[in-house]
């Protein structure tokens, strides 16, 4: 997506997060629509989030939850995405903990595919409730500083957030021991560096990476300690970051590890916002990829009936 | 039944020479000249008469896995690749790690489109712990062992090996090749793709050049050590062919190979996520490709080998990192190579032909020179026909050809085993 791309979807998440605030929050724009979740991996949130978005939008929802282990069983991944496709599915939200799988099974299936997350590669709808947080504390952000801050290397939330925050105008800084950043960073749009407590004045937004269970075993650093001596959050470090500078998680949140609970609950701290924004954002990419007849193309303008 | 082949011209290793080639009904090349008759003419006007291709890298899945590919589909995807003998990979289910296997696959060989030899595995069912019986497979004359597939990891049992198999020479009259697939496993277990700058744009886990390098460094270290008759196979790194350049420099007893894949093909191509790019040593980058042409222009590397490894459109169905590593080869290797590295036509037949022969201890009848006696073990190209590469269309059982769409310039006319047609103008014949 291109940065006119992305403000327009961000203008359109306005309006459905309007939707959010009403008594009985739900518009019938998507009726008679199924849109299907496929997830190959564990993710409540992401799948509630998607869930809750197509219901707000009066889509009929159906849950696939698929273990690597049907994989395993002996049926290839097209013939899964073969038989929810018979279902008559308008759209896959898929989540998959290898890169690239939903750009395959796009390939193999009429319905839109939405990526809900694949691997180390991307995670569009976080980045973009990413950005709708952003801009809606900060306004436009051309010229601001982001840290992000953790395990760049096996993150999908860094790689789609570097390429949306720069996409619109901001600077972007990794803060990460060398183990935990890509292979290669040529050609990344982005600044590095192993000190947080250099970058950390700096920050208009510190968005702070999961660490992953596994990768505490795995050797990467030394110690959880060692880890949160030189990038946890904690209040100290919270209170050498600029007055005005958001604190953003895309959860779950390991308190003492990347952060503190204290820091958690500061004032300057969006990380509920983020999945309030979540919703919204989800219904208006659903909206865009189903809300008009397919020949048709979508117009702002014509999305009257909220 | 006696042939002729006429209207071509003949490069072999002793030259090039425009003559027709007399094949008699014993299989041998009968005479060399003009005005030969045969029971059967077949036209070579336009086309080259060469030694039959040698392949030292084919995976032909039987036993085990005989929905991807048969022994017999194989070679008659050899034949129309202009290939005469392929080494057949032990990596099959159970692995040919003795006798009763490789007897069985030799058979499964009688009577194919190409002349099948089995390569036996080095260690005791491919898996790194105990050396496997290469006294006993010497005896029913395998002379090349690797266990393809994966690397010998313990050097210490590597070293036993290299050391062990340089008291079998008599058994073969030539010393027995060890064949190393170069792989650090600490390093590469868990990347699917080379580790660098599209890996890390990608997010697919990526395993890094030195897991290559490090047991190719390893090996040399030991060939110095034990004087074993070593060989490398499918080098795809720069550092990987600069390190067996300096160790024939060093007059060590080493040979190489690399496969068509690794000197057209970047690692950028995993940008489609399609696993039909996944292979092991994995797709490498711009100047690695480079490094491997420059390896087989100077003579480092000795042989194209094409590391032919079907798999079912199923298998490759999956997500990356489930599907399996490989790709087909065997019918696109010529035109490659014909049109890729840049060398004159003769080298790329040395390539193909008589220079992975020798290695193989086929010498005495595959790739020899074109002359009244030998085999005629001959395939006849035409090096200016362009063709589309579809998988489907191929005789192999799989279709995972990763040049699927891409026009290739030269294509094998006709294919004679032992004399035999096997293939005429384009057609397999068995």
């Amino acid at each position: 997506m291109n940065r006119v791309e992305i403000e327009e979807l961000l203008d359109l998440t306005d309006r459905f997060a309007e939707v959010g605030l009403r008594p009985i929050p739900r518009v019938p724009a998507l009726r008679g629509r199924t849109v299907a979740t496929l997830f190959f991996e564990d993710s409540t949130r992401t799948r509630l989030s998607f869930d809750t978005a197509a219901k707000r939008l009066s889509a009929d929802t159906l849950n696939f939850a698929a273990g690597s282990s049907s994989i395993n069983k002996g049926e290839s991944l097209r013939d899964t995405v073969d038989v929810i496709s018979s279902y008559g599915v308008d759209a896959l939200v898929v989540r998959h903990p290898m890169a690239g799988t939903p750009h395959r099974i796009a390939g193999w299936t009429e319905a839109a595919v939405i990526n809900a997350g694949d691997g180390w590669h991307e995670h569009p709808t976080q980045a973009l409730l990413d950005l709708y947080t952003l801009r809606k504390h900060l306004g436009a952000l051309d010229g601001i500083h982001i840290g992000i801050v953790g395990d760049i290397r096996h993150s999908r939330v860094a790689r789609s957030n570097v390429l949306a925050f720069t996409a619109l105008g901001a600077e972007v800084t990794l803060v990460a021991p060398p183990t935990l950043l890509p292979a290669s960073l040529e050609s990344w749009p982005t600044k590095v560096s192993h000190n947080f407590d250099e970058v950390l004045p700096t920050l208009d937004a510190c968005y702070l990476l999961r660490m992953q269970k596994e990768r505490i075993s795995e050797g990467l650093f030394p110690s959880v300690r060692e880890y949160v001596a030189d990038f946890g959050l904690n209040s100290g470090r919270a209170d050498r970051l600029p007055k005005k500078a958001l604190i953003c998680h895309p959860g779950p949140v390991n308190r003492g590890i990347e952060i503190t609970a204290d820091v958690v609950a500061d004032s300057r701290s969006v990380i509920l916002d983020q999945v309030v924004n979540g919703v919204s954002v989800r219904m208006a990419v659903l909206f865009l990829l189903l809300g008009v007849t397919r020949t048709d193309s979508y117009k702002p303008s014509e999305s009257a009936e909220l | 039944m006696s042939l002729v082949l006429r209207g071509g011209r003949v490069i072999d290793q002793s030259g090039e020479r425009k003559v027709d080639v007399g094949v008699g009904a014993d299989g041998k090349i009968s005479s060399i000249g003009f005005g030969i008759e045969g029971d059967l003419e077949l036209d070579a006007s336009g086309c080259v008469i060469s030694p039959g291709f040698v392949d030292l890298h084919v995976h032909l899945r039987e036993p085990g896995q005989e929905d991807a590919e048969t022994v017999e589909t194989g070679a008659r995807g050899g034949a129309l690749g202009g290939f005469t003998a392929l080494v057949a990979m032990p990596n099959t289910d159970p692995p040919a790690d003795c006798t009763a296997v490789v007897t069985h696959v030799r058979s499964l060989g009688d009577g194919v489109a190409c002349e099948i030899v089995p390569a036996g595995a080095m260690t005791v069912g491919r898996r790194g712990e105990e050396m496997g019986p290469l006294g006993e497979l010497t005896r029913i004359g395998v002379g090349f062992f690797t266990d393809d597939g994966t690397g010998v990891q313990d050097p210490r049992l590597m070293r036993r090996i290299m050391e062990y198999s340089t008291g079998l020479s008599h058994r073969l009259g030539r010393s027995v090749v060890l064949a190393q697939h170069c792989e650090i496993s600490a390093l590469s277990s868990g990347g699917y793709m080379h580790e660098g700058e599209w890996s890390s744009r990608l997010g697919i886990p990526g395993q890094p050049a030195e897991a290559e390098e490090l047991m190719v460094s390893r090996d040399i270290a030991l060939v110095r050590l034990t004087g074993a008759r070593m060989h490398f196979q499918h080098l795809s790194t720069a550092g990987s062919v600069a390190m067996v350049r300096q160790a024939k420099a060093a007059g060590l007893p080493v040979t190489a190979e690399a496969a068509p894949h690794h000197f057209t093909l970047t690692d950028a191509e995993c940008a489609s996520y399609d696993p039909v790019f996944k292979v092991h040593p994995p797709l490498r980058t711009e100047s690695d490709v480079l490094a491997v042409r420059e390896g087989l222009s100077d003579g480092t590397i000795d042989a194209v080998a094409t590391d032919h490894a079907p798999h079912t459109d199923h298998a490759k169905e999956l997500s990356f990192d489930l599907a399996p590593p490989g790709m087909l080869g065997l019918e696109t290797a010529f035109p490659l190579a014909l049109n890729e590295l840049g060398l004159d036509l003769p080298e790329v037949l040395a390539l193909l032909s008589w220079r992975p022969a020798a290695i193989a201890g086929l010498e005495n009848r595959h790739g020899m020179i074109v002359e009244p006696g030998n085999p005629a073990n001959l395939c006849i190209l035409d090096p200016d026909l362009t063709w589309k590469v579809s998988g489907r269309d191929m005789a192999s059982k799989s279709s995972n050809s990763p040049f699927e769409g891409r026009s290739l310039r030269g294509r094998i006319r006709h294919t004679l085993l032992h004399g035999q047609p096997v293939v005429i103008d384009g057609e397999v014949q068995r």
